[in-house]
């Protein structure tokens, strides 16, 4: 009698975690696919941040052999193309899709059908680039990954240079990511354009909304072309087409320039979200409204337009004319005057204001003061005489990791523990978080500042080892142990995620006393997000509420 | 927290916002018409750079005829929409059909085009830049032709069942969105690859 009742029990409880799984395998619910994202896309930060301490390891002494030539192209291939398409992409669309339809008052995205397929389009890209590991060759030609680096440049893709099949596992895995961002792009547009509540006007939407849609408008005009040179390069490996087959008077700097017209605003696409993580956290944690809203908007529309004339930053050193490189170097400097104001405005919403030094609001100062210097490596490498200088060399491996790490991955940190409270119920515990920011940002500097060493004493990218006597061994072995800081700070950060799952306290509505709408409703969201849809008639709608003697509403 | 207050503000004013699908169209159309632009693109940087085999003066000639049907064919779709929105399904359905013939005429010429140009001039996709550029733009518009010859034949069919009423106007102005922007492409497809570019 027991012993049927313990095993009608467990099979009870068997078929609830079936029934579970088959809840979120089968869900078109914008919050579940938005924490889908990013679940996902931790796990392959995970992944690819353990390739990047192999790399590390790896370069940590000279004329080292903890893995060899060929694995560590492989090791950067996969690492870059991961952490851009992947962990990138997949985590700034997984905070859109969870905020924008809460933050516009709007039951779900657009496309709800449509969203579940961007996401499994794209993890189904992520496990595809990984299962090149064990397809190809197979195990025990210890696989085939991808060794043609994220930018895959002509001819190396070619069928004579990449033989077997890693290089198309690459470009499919692109090409599912690009399908997957064009899909969720869409969507974006598509759910701020038409799902607003009323008296949501494009005036009153929160920042983020604002930041999110003109990214993915960007998205849709730079993704595309990233898409129609996969397929070049597969009709060229696939049916022998020569796009980009120099033998039949193809041409590599083609291939540059279509991956580049994606490539370059592809940073502006990451960086966007963080920016409009930044315009909510900073505000809430100042208690102050943003600074200058209508300059900040005009500042993101800006910046998409312009980005849009600076691939050919990236190809100085090809040989273009003199016409072009001065082109391209106005239009990359240009860059500098609303990212100039942005900054500019964050400041003054600091100024005066009541500053709680949070976790995100931590997270989001870090952001500030490493964005700025991020930007200030970027107006060297943009002048083409300096770039002449260090293209190819390690302080543009340091330049952009300064964005992608310092500025990106910070502000994710931030939204991280920002959201954290309204996405599982409960909070993120405040002194692990204070553990996690420190440490990693002594991680962070230690790393990336001391990278920018090597590259100006010469030492090129994507090397895998190097002699003694170049004199670039102390600082490497600095940058390696940096590395290490970060994992460890990244691991607490991981701990802090799944401890406060359990044992945080619960959160209530609104935590962090916002005035955005997500903060309206209970924490987590319920199914359909609002009983009632809501009605808006200001930029903060919640303080409104809050504090009626103050309404924004009466400034307007 | 009263939350009522939130939730009850004035609501006199009208509140309307465009059309999901429309936007959701318009969308994609922008994303498609930025693939188009790179094979475009392509197209005219490999003009004239072929190291071998024909030349597109050599054995291209000007579609005129199966153009002019395609390009015809965006007045009847646009014909059936108007007709959708008045509730006239049986004049729907005829120019719908019209629409579905227009384009299955043109998609015939481009198949004609492709058996001669393969069997009689021997122009593959391997042969040289000006065949690798050639078939990847044209073939781009003819997959697009095709995608939009179904869903208008679903379309029909709805229509013969009588299931395309007034409340489905809005659908059919999306695809129909979708049928003129395969049209307008074909005309900077028409003007590069047939008339500059010969």
């Amino acid at each position: 009698m027991d012993g049927t009742l313990v095993e009608a029990e467990e099979i009870a409880l068997r078929n609830s975690a079936l029934q579970v799984l088959h809840n979120w395998v089968t869900t078109v619910d914008h919050k579940k696919i938005g924490l889908m994202y990013i679940g996902s896309s931790l796990l392959f930060l995970v992944i690819a941040g353990i390739e990047a301490l192999v790399m590390r390891i790896q370069l940590a002494i000279p004329n080292n052999t903890f893995v060899s030539p060929q694995a560590f192209n492989r090791l950067f291939t996969m690492h870059g193309t991961t952490m851009v398409f992947f962990v990138g992409m997949s985590i700034l669309f997984g905070f859109g899709n969870y905020l924008i339809p809460l933050m516009i008052g709007a039951r779900d995205m657009a496309f709800p059908r449509l969203n579940a397929f961007s996401f499994w389009c794209t993890f189904f890209g992520g496990v595809l680039l990984y299962f090149s590991y064990v397809g190809g060759n197979g195990l025990s030609g210890a696989g085939s990954a991808p060794d043609v680096g994220w930018w895959a440049y002509a001819p190396l893709t070619a069928r004579p240079f990449s033989p077997g099949h890693s290089t198309d596992y690459w470009t499919l895995a692109v090409l599912l990511s690009g399908v997957s961002s064009i899909g969720s792009a869409v969507n974006i547009v598509t759910t701020v354009v038409s799902m607003r509540c009323p008296g949501m006007t494009l005036g009153r939407m929160p920042l983020l909304v604002w930041l999110y849609t003109v990214m993915s408008m960007m998205a849709f005009v730079t993704v595309s072309p990233l898409t129609a040179a996969q397929i070049m390069l597969m009709l060229d490996r696939y049916v022998g087409s020569h796009f980009f087959d120099t033998q039949a008077g193809g041409s590599a700097v083609l291939w540059m320039h279509f991956f580049w017209i994606f490539g370059h605003p592809e940073v502006y696409i990451l960086i966007m979200p963080a920016f409009a993580f930044a315009n909510e956290i900073i505000p809430v944690f100042s208690r102050k409204a943003i600074f200058g809203y209508p300059a900040m908007v005009a500042a993101s529309v800006g910046i998409g337009f312009v980005s849009l004339s600076v691939w050919a930053h990236h190809m100085f050193t090809v040989g273009m004319s003199a016409g072009a490189n001065t082109f391209f170097v106005l239009a990359t400097l240009t860059v500098a005057i609303p990212t100039g104001i942005k900054i500019f405005n964050w400041l003054a919403t600091l100024w005066g204001g009541k500053i709680h030094f949070t976790t995100p609001m931590l997270f989001a100062i870090g952001f500030l003061f490493q964005f700025l210097l991020a930007g200030l490596t970027g107006v060297m490498v943009g002048a083409a005489p300096f770039d002449w200088q260090l293209s190819g060399s390690y302080f543009v491996v340091a330049h952009f990791h300064y964005v992608l790490v310092g500025a990106i991955l910070f502000m994710l940190f931030a939204a991280f523990y920002y959201w954290y409270p309204k996405m599982t119920g409960r909070m993120a515990n405040e002194a692990l978080g204070k553990w996690h920011f420190w440490l990693f940002l002594i991680g962070f500097h230690v790393t990336f500042d001391f990278m920018h060493i090597p590259g100006i004493l010469g030492m090129p990218r994507r090397i895998y080892t190097y002699e003694a006597e170049r004199g670039w061994m102390v600082w490497n072995l600095i940058v390696s142990s940096g590395a290490l800081i970060q994992a460890v700070a990244t691991l607490i950060f991981v701990w802090n995620l799944i401890w406060s799952y359990f044992k945080g306290p619960l959160a209530g509505p609104d935590p962090w006393d916002a005035w955005t709408l997500e903060w309206s409703t209970s924490s987590p969201p319920p199914e359909y997000n609002f009983a009632i849809t809501p009605v808006v008639e200001s930029r903060r709608p919640l303080w409104d509420l809050k504090h009626p003697e103050d309404s924004d509403s009466y400034y307007e | 927290m009263n939350e009522a207050a939130l939730f009850t503000g004035d609501s006199n004013e009208a509140w309307e916002l465009p059309s999901r699908g429309i936007v959701g169209m318009l969308c994609l159309i922008v994303a498609e018409a930025t693939i188009f632009l790179i094979f475009v693109v392509a197209y005219v940087y490999y003009l004239g750079k072929s190291l071998a085999g024909s030349t597109p003066h050599d054995v291209l000639s000007i579609p005129i005829f199966t153009t002019i049907c395609l390009l015809s064919s965006s007045i009847t779709v646009h014909l059936a929409v108007s007709a959708v929105h008045h509730g006239r399904s049986m004049l729907a359905s005829i120019w719908l059909v019209a629409t579905v013939l227009l384009g299955t005429i043109f998609i015939s010429g481009t198949a004609m085009e492709w058996y001669h140009l393969i069997y009689r001039d021997g122009l593959t996709i391997q042969t040289n830049l000006f065949g690798t550029t050639f078939y990847s733009l044209v073939g781009l518009h003819a997959t697009h032709v095709i995608f939009g010859l179904l869903m208008l034949s679903f379309a029909f069919l709805f229509s013969l069942r009588g299931h395309l009423t007034t409340e489905q106007s809005n659908r059919m102005e999306v695809l129909a969105l979708y049928w003129h922007f395969v049209d307008a492409v074909w005309v900077v497809v028409f003007l590069v690859v047939y008339v500059l570019g010969r």
